[in-house]
């Protein structure tokens, strides 16, 4: 019982101490900085988009409907963006938030107090998922909002969707967490930031391939999310975001989904993050320091 | 019942690959024990430490702290620790990375309210509390990197090259604060290049080399033996040097009239030697007995070759 307090305590404070540091050390705000900046820039352009949208097919019969398909578009952008903005995030924030500690000798001192080291890797990891959470919500919330200020409309399945979102950023964050229990900050770095390229690419061969029937193309791009589920959850988000207007736009962009991807892709992407984070306790409580 | 011993190993070893870092430590420090552990770089000493705090896993061997098995949290929460290449989080005030430390030890709110003021006091930061470490000198990141060691009351203290960073006036401050835990029956773990502050603040010392203890003694004992005999006697010949062989070693025929030195092991030796000289009929103009500092002794016993 009294075992089970003090890990939770130790984990507690470890979270404590991350979050601080991404204050203090002023990444959070410019980060802040950078998304309401972002928001600024969609609020405008997507005034000024629906502007010109509502002067041009106002006297048209269906434009009603177009007008929902233009604000659903440009809010599924929106979301693509801070998608992938988190992503990043999540990258940078924790690929050197263990190797550059244990470069640093920091951690000398933590891991040698009567705690765990285990307990260390999942409070940074409870830390870097709070902020990243936070920041994915203050920011997909801030488009939703503007965007149905503005036009009225809304996303569909908006809590599922943004789950899928929150798990997206996860797994890079297991991922670029575990890589950091045993390479250098830059190679960790490279290597999550490779990753998600190569199921990002991938993600395109496999629409592509979707679009052109081509078999080949679609097993790649299944491949490369496999390797990292990030981008295909983010996929499966846009499913639900928009079930009524999907393959309605035939311009093939990140943030247009033409093949449905599996069912099993989320529970795949939970036990991804899931995994890679007891790997990097493991990986960790094990090492040489 | 008398209380086990602060730190008990029995071959105690590591490679890393085919490289062997330390390859047999066997040795024990008494609690409210300073030991001293001496070697040239690259000895192992770092990584003899990093075994005990079970930072590095050993290949094999045993060892106790505390009575407690290697890594056990028990132990731990009587250990402190400071690093040699301590980085703390910079972004810290000296106060907030004590009381960071402290919940890390797992103290409560009101033992952490009372006792970081007490050790800012005690390493000379008290007007510095709210300042960040990343303002800090590297004397002064030292001293409250010392500061962190001492927060829950330990029963041992390792402390890797404690006084590199400070002038003399911190040296003297880190100085008594060893000379109050021996008081207080805290074992040290004392690990430093710096000789001279051996010699002033150890009990026992250990010398490694390439891995191995070569010899653990108590300094008194190192001072006792450790005599350098100057003669200078009329026409020296051979069969003097020759002779002088039962009583020591090194034994040179220096520049100038007759002067020979040797080094010997107990200053019982003296009298054998005058009487030895006079019974053989040599004139004895001059016995005088000089102390080598530790440096020297270091030298003696680890060897002046330089390691890689």
């Amino acid at each position: 019982m009294n075992d089970l307090r003090r890990t939770l305590a130790t984990i507690y404070n470890i979270a404590l101490l991350t979050i601080r540091e991404t204050q203090r050390r002023r990444i959070l705000w410019i980060a802040l900085l950078m998304g309401a900046l972002f928001l600024l820039i969609f609020g405008l352009g997507f005034h000024f988009i629906m502007v010109d949208f509502e002067a041009e097919f106002s006297a048209r019969e269906p434009a009603e409907s177009f007008d929902a398909l233009v604000a659903n578009f440009l809010m599924l952008a929106g979301l693509f963006v801070i998608n992938f903005l988190s992503i990043a995030i999540a990258a940078l924030l924790s690929a050197g938030s263990i190797s550059g500690e244990v470069e640093s000798h920091t951690v000398e001192t933590m891991v040698t107090k009567p705690l765990r080291r285990w307990e260390v890797v999942l409070g940074k990891w409870v830390g870097f998922a709070v902020i990243l959470t936070l920041y994915l919500l203050l920011l997909a919330g801030g488009v939703l909002l503007i965007a149905y200020l503005r036009s009225g409309k809304a996303l569909d399945n908006l809590p599922a969707g943004l789950g899928l979102m929150v798990l997206s950023t996860l797994t890079m964050l297991s991922l670029s967490i575990l890589g950091g229990t045993r390479l250098s900050t830059l190679a960790n770095g490279a290597l999550a930031f490779m990753l998600y390229a190569t199921a990002f690419v991938g993600g395109w061969v496999e629409q592509i391939g979707a679009l052109l029937r081509n078999e080949t193309a679609v097993d790649i791009g299944i491949a490369s999310s496999l390797i990292m589920p990030a981008d295909v959850l983010w996929k499966k988000a846009l499913i639900l975001f928009q079930p009524s207007v999907r393959g309605s736009m035939d311009v093939p962009a990140p943030f247009v989904a033409f093949s449905q991807p599996n069912e099993n892709v989320v529970i795949y992407g939970a036990l991804y993050a899931l995994v890679f984070l007891l790997a990097a306790l493991w990986v960790f409580s094990r090492r040489d320091l | 019942m008398s209380s086990p011993p602060a730190i008990q190993t029995t071959n105690l070893r590591k490679e890393f690959g085919s490289k062997v870092a330390v390859a047999d430590l066997t040795l024990q420090v008494e609690p409210g024990e300073i030991f001293g552990f001496l070697g040239p770089n690259g000895a192992g000493k770092t990584t003899s430490m990093k075994m005990l705090l079970g930072l590095t896993a050993p290949t094999s061997g045993e060892a106790t702290l505390l009575g407690q098995p290697l890594g056990d949290r028990r132990a731990r929460a009587r250990i402190g620790f400071l690093p040699e290449h301590f980085r703390f989080h910079e972004w810290l005030s000296a106060a907030e990375f004590l009381d960071l430390h402290g919940r890390l030890y797992d103290m409560e709110r009101s033992a952490r309210r009372k006792v970081i003021p007490e050790l800012l006091e005690l390493v000379g930061l008290a007007d510095r509390a709210g300042t960040r470490l990343s303002a800090f000198s590297k004397g002064m990141l030292q001293r409250i990197g010392l500061a962190q060691a001492l927060l829950n009351d330990p029963r041992l203290v390792f402390l890797d090259e404690p006084t590199s960073g400070l002038d003399p006036l911190g040296r003297r401050l880190v100085r008594n604060i060893i000379n109050s835990l021996r008081e207080e029956g805290t074992a040290v773990f004392l690990n430093s290049h710096l000789l001279g502050e051996i010699e002033l603040t150890c009990d026992r010392v250990a010398f490694i080399r390439e891995g191995k203890v070569l010899r653990v003694t108590s300094l008194a004992e190192l001072q006792e033996e450790a005599l350098q005999v100057r003669l200078r006697v009329g026409a020296p010949d051979p069969a003097l040097l020759h002779g002088l062989e039962q009583f020591g070693s090194d034994i040179r025929l220096e520049r100038g009239d007759g002067v020979v030195s040797l080094s010997v092991s107990h200053e019982r030796c003296l009298p054998q030697i005058a009487q030895w000289l006079v019974s053989e009929g040599y004139t004895l103009y001059e016995l005088s007995p000089q102390r080598l500092s530790l440096e020297e002794r270091f030298i003696q016993i680890i060897g002046d070759r330089l390691t890689e």
